[in-house]
């Protein structure tokens, strides 16, 4: 018999940790975590199927070969012209010198051909033959050699000289809402990921009645802090595996990715703050979603709630995004203060603006309303669900429709 | 032990040592269903507590609310003399109606998880949940998942995992539900040893025979109100023993010696049985007015009241009736 002086019960936070414990093992250990953990990669293949085809459609009309149907002579002093003109400029066409058989049926050629246009003609009279767009595109150029070619073009061009500047105040700002759109957008894709999974953590100790387990032993708001923080590792531990691949793409590709600029705060404090501002969002999309997904009682019913939680998860992501391109004004404030599109809004901040103390306020603000919002839920699911206090037999509201008669 | 006034101990710090658990005016409504209505309850600490009644009549919803699962709506209750029953979760032990574990666990695992909500730690709960399995005869399952279990293993699993942390209190609700004869014994001989060990056991049951069998107490429920709590042997007593009279002959002088309504049954092969309350005169000047009558006595005993004619005294003919055809449908 337990009759020692020792505490008899576990705080809130040990209980929490026993169910975070489980529910972080179970997920881990199960097969759908790999399917949790591949669920990055599809929007890859799809994307590298997509660039493919569209990398060959963009080959097929970005062709910079023209085919040159002319005497000896003039094809030769056209090539020696764009010889010359390749020092100057950039961005000439190439010219492939067709043979005497195939300049006979030329138009053929270029049909069958990867060849933009066809040059014939002579230099004082050049006739290019193909496609509209594609003769618009090359006869400034085609002008401009067969100039040097007759000797009728200038021979020598000024040097520019070149004074570029690092930064004007306006590109910096313009570059960095790409790197406060890129951070938003990893953020909401992040958590559209477990949203799903959330809403749906409860129905499985209520299948198998293990709730009733729970309740007798350790307080509903231990079980809604558990149960959400071990999605939160289960997270991390999928964000540390994408990361990993990431940043090995990112050492192998090296300059072939885009160039993103530097965030406001520089890029460690911004990764940081993502990590946080992740979290954040996360624990407080996910306490809401874990209350709504609580007060259903079967898949199906789970399944119902999907959409309507994902359009409101897309209004709050529109909100911080619209908001974003106008720092300090009212609407902005709003997305940052508002609990919900805060996350999204402070990253767009911490790309924007290198002022660090409203994180420090913006995350304080939001871990209050995480906590609110796991008491609030395990209060509602504590009356709805499990029918306790006075009153709890109401069946008003949204959560009304999933409420269903005790047995006694 | 139902107290005439309802009301809490005056002292209830020295009455609280000796109570595990005490309830007044319990009330709870789902909708517009009064599921609960006014319960008292007083649970003495090394007691085995039964709470009988017939389905629906308020048990599972009277030991959700003395475990905290749920709030009256109104009343008191104090486990261990705390309100708030969680507060000692680590001495109470708690096997719900409807079983739960999850499947995917094994064995060991699940009761050191059980364990762990009551403060055990995991590698503890492994190791006395595989000396309980094997001391229980399930050594064999001890790794294999909880969804290869038949039901009734699964349920002595869950049993094992109310008892690991080894609570003061153990509350069970319907443990007798779903388990076959052989196995209702190894249960009734498990909670009797828990008593003897000093452990508190509360169960709900529709079975009277569980009850009459193991309770030193009951608390008899039906429509969510309890019209009896107290001893088993008091609820016996409140029907007077009856007086069972075997006689050869079937009338005579000795007849006017009987009531009037005494119940009379004719045996096949030619005895008379005579049913009846025992004589306000007593049992001695009945015999000799027999006697001196000739009635021709072969047999006299005096019966006492099974608990079961106590419940149908109390909760009514109705109530005994639902308790049968539930114990029917349970098959038991």
């Amino acid at each position: 018999m337990n009759t020692s002086d020792e505490a008899s019960r576990l705080s809130l936070l040990q209980a929490a940790w026993v169910v975070a414990r489980r529910d972080f093992k179970a997920i881990l250990f199960s097969r759908a975590f790999f399917i949790f953990l591949l669920g990055p990669l599809f929007p890859f293949i799809v994307a590298s199927l997509a660039s493919g085809v569209g990398g060959q459609v963009q080959r097929e009309v970005s062709v910079n070969s023209i085919a040159l149907v002319m005497s000896e002579e003039d094809s030769a002093a056209i090539l020696a012209a764009r010889e010359r003109a390749l020092g100057t400029m950039d961005g000439l066409p190439e010219l492939v010198v067709l043979t005497p058989e195939e300049g006979e049926e030329a138009e053929e050629v270029l049909g069958r051909t990867n060849h933009a246009v066809l040059l014939s003609g002579d230099l004082e009279n050049p006739v290019l033959t193909g496609p509209h767009i594609q003769i618009h595109r090359w006869d400034g150029a085609v002008s401009l050699m067969a100039a040097m070619a007759t000797g009728s073009a200038p021979t020598t061009f000024p040097k520019i000289e070149e004074r570029p500047l690092a930064d004007t105040a306006a590109a910096a700002r313009s570059d960095r809402i790409r790197t406060a759109q890129a951070g938003q957008l990893l953020l909401f894709l992040l958590m559209m990921l477990l949203a799903g999974m959330v809403l749906s953590n409860l129905v499985e100790e209520k299948a198998n009645k293990v709730i009733e387990v729970l309740a007798a032993a350790i307080p509903m708001d231990a079980v809604f802090f558990g149960k959400l923080f071990a999605m939160l590792g289960v997270s991390f531990v999928g964000i540390a595996v994408w990361g990993s691949f990431g940043g090995a793409l990112f050492l192998l590709a090296g300059e072939a990715l885009p160039d993103i600029p530097d965030p406001a705060l520089g890029w460690p404090l911004f990764a940081l703050l993502g990590v946080a501002y992740f979290a954040m969002g996360y624990l407080l999309l996910g306490s809401l979603f874990l209350t709504i997904g609580s007060m259903a009682t079967t898949v199906r019913e789970v399944q119902t709630l999907s959409m309507p939680v994902t359009m409101a998860q897309l209004v709050v992501f529109f909100l911080a995004a619209y908001a974003m391109t106008s720092p300090g004004t009212p609407l902005e404030i709003f997305a940052a203060v508002f609990p919900l599109s805060s996350p999204f809004a402070m990253l767009a901040r911490a790309a924007q603006s290198p002022d660090i103390w409203p994180h420090i306020l913006a995350l304080g603000w939001q871990a209050l309303w995480v906590a609110l919002f796991i008491k609030g839920g395990a209060t509602l699911f504590r009356r709805r669900v499990m029918k306790s206090g006075k009153g709890s037999g109401g069946r008003k509201g949204i959560f009304g429709l999933f409420a269903r008669k005790q047995g006694t | 032990m139902l107290t005439k006034t309802g009301a809490m101990s005056r002292n209830p710090a020295e009455h609280n040592r000796q109570l595990a658990i005490e309830a007044r005016g319990l009330v709870k409504r789902f909708d517009d269903t009064l599921a609960v209505d006014g319960v008292d309850i007083s649970v003495p600490e090394g007691a085995i507590y039964g709470i009988l009644g017939p389905n629906g009549a308020g048990k599972t919803t009277t030991l959700r609310m003395l475990l905290g699962i749920i709030d009256p709506d109104e009343g008191v209750r104090r486990v261990f003399g705390h309100d708030r029953p969680h507060e000692i979760a680590k001495w109470i032990g708690y096997l719900p109606e409807e079983r739960g574990l999850y499947p995917a666990m094994k064995c060991d695992e699940a009761i050191a998880f059980m364990g762990s909500l009551r403060g055990l730690s995991l590698d503890e709960g492994r190791k006395r949940g595989r000396e309980l399995m094997e001391n229980h005869g399930l050594g064999h399952a001890i790794d294999r998942q909880i969804r290869q279990l038949s039901k009734g293993m699964a349920q002595t699993v869950q049993l094992l995992g109310t008892l690991v942390h080894r609570p003061r209190l153990v509350v069970l609700d319907e443990p007798f539900s779903g388990l076959d004869a052989i196995n209702q014994g190894k249960l009734e001989g498990l909670i009797r040893e828990l008593a003897d060990q000093g452990t508190t056991v509360i169960f709900s049951t529709h079975v009277i025979h569980h009850a009459e069998r193991l309770c030193n107490d009951v608390a008899i429920i039906a429509g969510g109100r309890v019209p009896y709590a107290g001893s088993v042997d008091a609820a016996r007593d409140r029907i007077p023993a009856q007086v069972r009279l075997e006689t050869r002959n079937e009338s005579g002088e000795w007849r006017s010696a009987l009531p009037d309504d005494a119940r009379h049954d004719t045996k096949s092969g030619g005895g008379h049985f005579w049913y009846f309350p025992i004589p306000d005169s007593g049992i001695e000047a009945l015999l000799k007015r027999l006697i001196d009558g000739e009635a021709g006595i072969l047999s006299l005993s005096i019966e006492r009241a099974g608990l079961h004619d106590a419940f149908v005294e109390i909760a009514g003919e109705a109530a005994a009736r639902a308790l049968e055809e539930g114990t029917a449908e349970a098959g038991q």
